[in-house]
């Protein structure tokens, strides 16, 4: 059913459709509002979940841990240096091989401190080992939780998962999302119901530890079974969209790049801006496309390599930064290109909330085609 | 025998842990040389030297580290520490 809703409602609204038994989450602006209306679902009983409270995200994370390996659906949500708090937990979350969902309300990185949007923090983490989904909008936003349960729990994955929506760019605006009914997401996603899990009356640890001979192991397994998500995720994606008439199946979105000498690369919201730009840039006679990445990890290579094979050169933006190399989405579009002539630009904008314009997007375009540009777009001069 | 997803694992004793693969000196015990003292047995950290049925004495390796305090402390000398290779 179509609703005006806003992006941490339709986020928690899906949350709720997906039956999670537990739910720990401590509260960080602009993610609040998601674990906000999730304590009201939970108080009012429309979520049948255990909802613990905890004292910061680092015992958010290990809650969702404990439950998780206990055989229930657990979810959080957190941002910046609540997610960079949960750090350690991460890599045994996902070690564990517990499919724990976690919403990102992409915020920038303290010091120094904003509250504003740029993907630093959930790109800081995409060693972790969990599956990275990246929204444009709130549809995404909330359909994507669907997608990441079914994949993460998939006997041959049991990873975690990151839904990333950027924070108030998405968290706090109203769009119009078409929310499933809690029986066409039960239609969607079975119940959890893990092979192992801690039992007193059958003993199990989690985690033990691994010496040299057996560790290396341990992390190609991981990275297996990340890498083979990619087949899931296309299944899933595709499920979904039978079923309710958005399909997920691609892990890159093309926007007009069939016949565009200019590809941009870029990562959530800012592509919707971009489209536009695109658009009237198409109307002005340039050949302009967009390759959007929706999941970041695992990083979807072959696509992007085959997506942008025709095109004469590719301009990657990133709202992070690598801080002494580049942004980590233009290094890692470069890699997927490795051995091609095409040449890939990147540029880092948008840090810490500054607004990107449709008329940046142009001036980028315009920087690319010259060979000209420098790795931060739009500095202030008057300040460095 | 593929890894268990999660390194996971039941319950059991603690000797179930093989922790001999640390080591990157082997002791070689020399029989010939022993004086069936017991020094080595007394002191090994890992508790992992035993008597055999004609009074001499030998390392578990598969619980060994390879500290050398057995070799070091052998009033014999009868214990030498090889480098392992792997």
């Amino acid at each position: 059913m179509m609703e005006m809703i806003e992006g941490s409602h339709a986020v928690a609204g899906a949350v709720r459709n997906c039956r999670p038994q537990v739910v720990s989450a401590y509260p960080i602006t602009p993610q609040t509002h998601i674990v906000e209306a999730l304590a009201d679902m939970v108080a009012n009983c429309q979520l049948d979940a255990e909802y613990i409270t905890v004292e910061n995200e680092l015992s958010a994370l290990s809650a969702c841990v404990g439950a998780s390996a206990a055989g229930s659906r657990a979810y959080s949500a957190t941002t910046s240096q609540g997610l960079a708090l949960m750090f350690e937990v991460c890599f045994n979350a996902a070690g564990m091989r517990l499919p724990i969902i976690m919403s990102i309300a992409n915020r920038a990185m303290g010091a120094p401190l904003s509250i504003w949007n740029d993907q630093q923090d959930s790109m800081s983490l995409r060693d972790a080992g969990w599956l990275q989904f990246y929204a444009e909008d709130n549809q995404e936003a909330a359909d994507l939780h669907y997608i990441a349960y079914k994949v993460a729990e998939n006997p041959a994955v049991q990873l975690p998962a990151f839904v990333c929506f950027d924070g108030f760019i998405l968290s706090h605006t109203y769009e119009p999302v078409d929310m499933l009914t809690q029986e066409q997401a039960d239609d969607f996603l079975p119940r959890f119901a893990p092979a192992e899990r801690l039992d007193a009356a059958d003993p199990i640890s989690f985690g033990m530890y691994a010496t040299p001979e057996y560790y290396l192991e341990f992390r190609h397994d991981m990275d297996a079974a990340l890498k083979h998500a990619r087949h899931l995720i296309a299944e899933a994606g595709k499920e979904f969209g039978q079923k309710f008439g958005r399909d997920y199946s691609a892990m890159v979105e093309e926007y007009r790049l069939d016949d565009a000498e200019t590809a941009i690369v870029a990562i959530g919201s800012i592509c919707g801006t971009i489209k536009d730009a695109i658009d009237e840039m198409r109307s002005a006679g340039k050949k302009v496309g967009l390759l959007r990445i929706r999941v970041f990890r695992p990083f979807p290579s072959e696509d992007i390599a085959k997506a942008l094979a025709k095109v004469k050169r590719v301009v990657v933006l990133d709202k992070n930064i690598s801080l002494g190399n580049k942004g980590a989405t233009a290094l890692e579009v470069r890699d997927a290109l490795y051995g091609s002539t095409i040449p890939v630009s990147g540029f880092v904008l948008g840090l810490g909330g500054r607004d990107v314009r449709k008329r940046n997007i142009k001036e980028i375009v315009d920087l690319s085609e010259k060979g000209e540009g420098q790795l931060f777009y739009g500095l202030r001069k008057e300040l460095i | 025998m593929p890894l268990a997803a999660g390194c996971r694992a039941r319950p059991g004793k603690a000797g179930d842990n093989k922790t001999g693969s640390w080591r990157v000196f082997k002791p070689i015990f020399d029989h010939g040389k022993c004086s069936k003292c017991g020094m080595c047995a007394t002191l090994c950290p890992e508790g992992c030297v035993k008597e055999t049925e004609e009074g001499t004495f030998e390392p578990d390796y598969q619980f060994c580290k390879g500290c050398g305090l057995c070799a070091k402390e052998c009033p014999k000398n009868a214990i030498s520490m090889i480098q392992e290779e792997k």
